[in-house]
């Protein structure tokens, strides 16, 4: 089939589109912070960064565990090119919104945070979560890959509780209204659960 | 009978953020691709594109009860709001009020009172002189806002109905619409949204009925035509759009309190040392404040404890949240 890219068109042109597609939920949002587009932040601006920055975490984290799903059901290996750099913006993503909590949400008050953090089941779950990106993250470069063998692939099933985590800690926080929160666990047990499907008929 | 009378100079909400704005925010969020499932099963509500105008009320008294902290602007008292009535997204009820019709509205009054049955709007406000109250508004939430509402006290309401020695507390339903709240048609809580005070509460000089914002009447999203205000609570105690008011012996069942009681008391009163079980409440954010403001302490009765702790002498707050 011609519609199989090559090496060389997955490096210069697929990647460098998925990588511009990427990037822009995180240009709008600078666009809206500084008031270049769109009506602002409205007037809760840190829960709206907050939110946003944490829902575009999740929807990566779901992406990339949708690429290998996807190269099963055209039976082409290419979209797997693709899962590196998805899973690192799930992953900055994630850090950000991290981030946006500590920093604007919290303003860096390290006591309230540390309370937050174990008192509060849905941060803990957070928290717990973007710890387990981590060493995905660090890992995710071609000198670990070979470094570390076997185990790498082993390593980077840490992903699979982190979904779990991640979706776990929205559905928490939500007030009443789970149904959004719902929405995306039922996409992570449709990702997940094909994954069993497969395995089980090996 | 009251005429209303539309004043062309009122601005509308749609004035504090342009037509242009809005338009262009709704085509950003459509333009990625994502609207909120909520909002989907929302239903056939349209956005407000022409909100109904809210009129003037006139001199207002001023009262010893008003805070002179900062007022917040009529943008986040007009579209940062929880009304579940009108959808669950902070600027859901900005967004679809506009097919709700406030006036003309009628309160039915029943229970342990000498003077039950239904009342106009009319009715209940206008022997009243029309005060302004700035008050801090805490939402369970942790965010809080200053607000200048235009009310009466309650107790001068009730007592008008003359409510008997069995009248130990006072229950309040909002009305159901769902044909005007697009909100109503998903079983969220259980409607009708219905709340509840002792009768000392209703009758603290601290509890008004507003009837208006900023020196006009209530726009829709913040409860139109008639909504409580006890500013030492969270805010889901002040119910909006009351359409009846009871006096009762029993304690009355409440609508967040059945949809949690784990999570939200009767009292509900506010309180930085009780925490809600998935967040703290020692600290709020002041709506208003921009990116980089810090959170401020939350005080106990949301600052009202001189008018109010009085009322609680011998209760367990840590029990009775």
């Amino acid at each position: 089939m011609t519609l199989v890219p090559g090496k060389q068109q997955i490096r210069f042109i697929i990647k460098p589109i998925v990588f511009v597609l990427a990037m822009l939920p995180l240009a709008l949002l600078c666009l809206r912070i500084f008031n270049i587009y769109g009506s602002g932040l409205g007037p809760n601006p840190i829960e709206t960064v907050q939110d946003y920055l944490g829902i575009w975490g999740l929807r990566f984290i779901l992406i990339s565990l949708a690429i290998t799903p996807a190269a099963w059901l055209i039976k082409k290996p290419w979209p797997i090119r693709l899962r590196r750099m998805l899973g690192l913006f799930a992953f900055t993503y994630c850090l950000l919104h991290f981030l946006a909590w500590l920093i604007l949400d919290q303003s860096l008050d390290i006591s309230a945070i540390i309370s937050d953090v174990i008192k509060r089941p849905f941060i803990t779950l957070g928290t717990l979560a973007l710890l387990l990106l981590i060493p995905l993250a660090v890992t995710s470069t071609k000198g670990w890959q070979i470094r570390l063998g076997a185990r790498w692939a082993n390593l980077h099933r840490l992903v699979y509780p982190a979904a779990i985590l991640i979706c776990w800690h929205y559905y928490w926080q939500v007030k009443l209204d789970t149904i959004d929160a719902l929405l995306y666990c039922a996409v992570l047990a449709a990702l997940l659960g094909v994954r069993l499907w497969k395995r089980r008929r090996l | 009978m009251l005429i209303r009378v539309k004043q062309k100079s009122t601005p509308a909400p749609s004035e504090i953020a342009s037509e242009a704005e809005y338009q262009n925010r709704r085509s950003f969020i459509r333009s990625m691709g994502f609207v909120g499932a909520s909002t989907l099963l929302g239903g056939t509500a349209c956005a407000q594109e022409n909100p109904p105008e809210t009129r003037s009320l006139g001199p207002l008294l001023k009262s010893q009860y008003s805070t002179d902290q900062t007022v917040n602007s009529y943008a986040d008292v007009t579209q940062y709001n929880n009304f579940y009535e009108f959808g669950t997204g902070k600027e859901d009820p900005y967004e679809y009020s506009g097919q709700f019709k406030p006036l003309p509205w009628s309160v039915r009054i029943e229970g342990a009172a000498d003077i039950t049955g239904d009342f106009s709007y009319e009715d209940i406000i206008q022997s009243h002189a029309l005060e302004e109250r700035i008050y801090r508004m805490r939402c369970v939430e942790a965010w809080s806002m200053v607000i200048p509402w235009v009310g009466i006290p309650l107790a001068d309401v009730l007592k008008r109905f003359k409510p008997t020695s069995n009248a130990k507390y006072v229950s309040f339903e909002t009305v159901y619409r769902p044909s005007q709240m697009p909100g109503q048609r998903r079983p969220i809580l259980d409607w009708p949204y219905r709340e509840g005070l002792t009768i000392e509460e209703a009758m603290n000089p601290l509890t008004i009925l507003a009837v208006g914002v900023f020196g006009k009447s209530l726009p829709n999203q913040n409860g139109a035509p008639l909504r409580l205000v006890v500013p030492w609570k969270y805010g889901f105690k002040s119910i909006k759009s009351i359409n009846k008011i009871g006096f009762t012996e029993t304690q009355p069942a409440t609508t967040w309190n059945d949809a949690g009681a784990y999570e939200y008391g009767f009292y509900a009163n506010v309180n930085p040392e009780v925490d809600h079980p998935r967040w703290s409440q020692a600290r709020e954010r002041r709506i208003g404040g921009g990116l980089f403001d810090a959170k401020q302490p939350t005080l106990m009765f949301n600052g009202y404890a001189d008018e109010v702790a009085g009322l609680y002498s011998g209760l367990d707050l840590q029990r009775n949240f």
